[in-house]
């Protein structure tokens, strides 16, 4: 088995210093493995630690124990441990996430928004552009927006368009949280297609995925967040 | 891949008051750092002891002369900086007019370090400036005009230009959206994405606003009191701050 | 002409004579660059020629023959009076010719006649520092020198042509000496800086006011700045010198009446007037005593 992320003992726990020292414990001792081809779905209530969890994967929080391997360029990279240069190598290059929210670029326009990751890894820009016009057409984004910055866009029009930024560059790990939560029941049967081609063709998938029909398409394992916290109680 | 800039130690008191303090950090070719800290703590004075407009009390910069490997930028001739300075480096500051010449055109802004490293032909430096003109979204029919005539956002902007004109490798930049009305500097700090990422620059960039350096940086140094307090990939040091200063300084901002 | 007494030998005491030599040596040694002396105050106001005067005494020998012009000529009042100055101070013979002269001391010329080995010239110079308009702070243009940190400079002469299509100087045109030191030339005009380039005379310069000298040696390298596109060149007239017909010189504008009658004659009045002894004439030359 071909694994890809690779988590090892992960605890995160937030201290709040201006509350009074406060200690929130959110995860604890997690491992996790997860193999090219598979797409493992997190479950567990609101408040479980599913985002944290995938922040942790995408170096966004930093670990307070464990490991968190990312596979990179043929080798394994700990981001508990990686240099931020190392951690934006394995962005850049093998760790997709797709968040809930669009982080707008002042000025940049869509196709261009989604063009950015595969222009990171230096192919040129009409060939990027090329290929963010076929996502943005497969997403049904209509092409009138294409040429404006998405910044005024509606909440379903700019997920999708975070959807195809996250997976233009077709990076062999892919963390999606809530991909579809904005989305009608078409456009959400569109994404999850998507996200299905990128796991057959061989990529990792972790996400969050609040809609049950979504999740039962697309997951092929289920990891309780919760479960993690419950075992240690018990 | 080598470092361009390896700082270590980097130390300056003002009599009682610390400057800066045992600081150190790695620069990669075009990697952008951001350092941020309230007025006071000592951010600005890094930038001078980087810059080397400022000798340090104690510890070393270091950085990548081509053929040479990393040098002790102490150890230069005052000739051989001016010359980093003025090429090879940039150096852009809050006020527009700290770093450009008022009484001089446009051009002649743009020009000035073409012609002290050299150029000699009118035609050739006009186009160069006319065309930097452009790429920081300037009007070129605008070269021969004086930038006394310019607004706040078209002054920095111009002084980006006069600084990027010989393709330096390092940027400094102290404070460069500070001065400018909100509606200006998301403009600015769009044009500088742009050209720190075609350009391949390594900058650091000294800025109170989080928004600024979440933009820009791809890494963060949180001073305070002339110390390093915290340091790490942006989106990590801002969105899980974990030194208490850190914290309060996220905490203070609305939304960035 | 008898000297006056209870003065030293051409006004100034031996040991300020020696001081400014002194400083002299020094602006030989390094072509061009600006070197202080403690000027002293003469009886004549600054911007009269006080640095010129104090370059000539110190190196003003018995047997010199002096020539003093200002703006070409050896009668204009500046010129006269410090030629009876030293006249009466050292007692040195004085000339109006070129060519007889040992030391030359000029405000704003040089002579046309090729000037030999044999010969000094003394410049009078108002402002030494020729990127003072463009950095007026003494310590930065100092450090620049150092570090022959020009492109200031050029800067000037971009910012000229950009406004007027041309360099616009047309006097003090700045030039490098020695493929080192910027210099500012004194306010001669531009037609002769070639002039300075391999002159077999040494050329000293003395600013009293700004407390400074500064020297080309012979046969000197001397490059006025320019661009490629724009190179340096040098005034030239339409119509020859009135008076003597020559088409080489410098020339000055003389009106002659209110009706806008106008003519050109040579600033050089020692040239002009040898021309016109050996026969050359202009469109305006007075008719000859014997064709009347």
């Amino acid at each position: 088995m071909n694994t890809l992320i690779n988590v090892r003992g992960l605890a995160k726990t937030f201290v709040l210093h201006h509350r009074d020292e406060a200690r929130i414990p959110v995860l604890e001792n997690v491992s996790l493995d997860v193999a090219a081809g598979e797409c493992v779905a997190l479950a567990g209530p609101s408040g479980a630690g599913k985002s944290t969890l995938l922040r942790c994967l995408y170096g966004n929080y930093l670990a307070s124990a464990g490991s968190i391997r990312i596979r990179h360029e043929g080798r394994w990279v700990d981001l508990a441990r990686a240099t931020p240069r190392d951690i934006l190598a394995v962005r850049r290059k093998s760790l997709g996430y797709v968040s809930q929210f669009l982080r707008v670029i002042p000025r940049v326009s869509t196709l261009d928004v989604v063009a950015e990751p595969l222009r990171e890894l230096g192919t040129d820009a009409a060939a990027a552009r090329e290929r963010a016009a076929e996502l943005l057409d497969r997403l049904h984004l209509p092409q009138r927006l294409w040429s404006l910055p998405p910044a005024t866009f509606s909440g379903g029009e700019q997920q999708r368009v975070n959807i195809a930024r996250g997976l233009i560059a077709e990076k062999p790990v892919l963390l999606l949280d809530e991909p579809t939560a904005s989305l009608d029941v078409a456009n959400a049967g569109r994404v999850a297609q998507l996200v299905d081609e990128a796991r057959q063709r061989g990529a990792a998938v972790v996400g969050i995925f609040h809609d049950p029909a979504i999740r039962d398409r697309l997951a092929t394992r289920l990891f309780a967040v919760e479960a993690q916290l419950l075992e240690l109680a018990a | 891949m080598n470092p361009l800039l390896r700082v270590e130690g980097l130390s300056k008191r003002f009599g009682e008051h610390i400057g800066c303090a045992d600081v150190g950090f790695d620069l990669y070719p075009g990697e952008v750092l951001a350092v941020v800290g309230e007025s006071g703590s000592g951010k600005s004075t890094l930038l001078k002891l980087l810059s080397t407009r400022l000798a340090a009390d104690a510890g070393h910069v270091r950085y990548q002369i081509t053929g040479r490997g990393l040098v002790d930028l102490a150890e230069l001739s005052e000739a051989e900086r001016r010359w980093l300075l003025r090429t090879d480096w940039g150096f852009v500051e809050q006020n527009p007019r700290d770093g450009l010449r008022m009484n001089v055109s446009a051009g002649a802004n743009v020009g000035e370090r073409l012609m002290a490293t050299g150029a000699r032909h009118y035609g050739q430096i006009r186009a160069t400036a006319s065309d930097w003109l452009a790429r920081v979204e300037l009007d070129p029919a605008r070269l021969d005009e004086l930038p006394t005539g310019f607004s706040g956002g078209m002054q920095q902007r111009l002084q980006i230009a006069r600084n990027l004109v010989t393709r330096p490798r390092l940027v400094f930049m102290d404070e460069p959206t500070a001065g400018l009305d909100v509606s200006v500097q998301a403009r600015l700090l769009d044009l500088m994405r742009e050209l720190v990422t075609d350009l391949g620059l390594a900058a650091v960039i000294v800025t109170h606003d989080l928004a600024v350096a979440r933009l820009l940086g791809h890494r963060l140094l949180v001073m305070r009191r002339g110390r390093v307090v915290e340091t790490g990939l942006t989106d990590q040091v801002l969105d899980d701050p974990q030194h208490p200063y850190t914290q309060l300084l996220v905490s203070s901002v609305l939304q960035v | 002409m008898n000297t006056v007494a209870g003065y030293n030998f051409a006004y100034l005491d031996e040991q300020t004579k020696r001081m400014i030599r002194r400083a002299l040596l020094k602006a030989v040694a390094i072509p061009g660059y600006q070197v202080p002396f403690g000027s002293r105050e003469m009886p004549l106001p600054y911007g009269w020629g006080t640095g010129g005067i104090q370059v000539t005494a110190s190196i003003l020998g018995r047997s010199d023959v002096l020539k003093v012009i200002d703006q070409g000529s050896d009668d204009t009042t500046n010129a006269v009076n410090i030629r009876r100055f030293f006249a009466q101070t050292a007692g040195v013979a004085t000339t109006d010719s070129t060519g007889e002269a040992s030391i030359i001391q000029t405000r704003h010329r040089i002579p046309e006649k090729p000037l030999g080995e044999h010969q000094i010239m003394v410049y009078q110079v108002p402002l030494p520092e020729p990127l003072g308009r463009l950095e007026p702070r003494e310590a930065v243009t100092r450090k620049l020198h150092a570090l022959a940190d020009y492109g200031l400079m050029h800067v000037k002469l971009y910012e000229d042509i950009a406004r007027y299509g041309h360099i616009a100087s047309t006097y003090d045109y700045p030039v490098l000496v020695n493929g080192r030191y910027l210099m500012a030339p004194s306010p001669i005009p531009k037609f002769d800086n070639p002039k300075l380039h391999m002159n077999p005379a040494l050329q000293l310069f003395g600013a009293g006011r700004e407390k400074r000298v500064y020297a080309i040696p012979p046969y000197t390298r001397v490059e006025s700045l320019d661009f490629e596109d724009h190179p340096f060149s040098v005034q030239r007239w339409d119509e020859p010198c009135a008076l003597c017909g020559t088409a080489d010189s410098f020339l000055d504008e003389v009106v002659l009446d209110d009706a806008g009658g106008r003519m050109f004659v040579c600033s050089d009045s020692d040239y002009c007037k040898t021309r016109q002894g050996a026969g050359h004439t202009g469109s305006q030359s007075p008719i000859p005593a014997e064709a009347t």
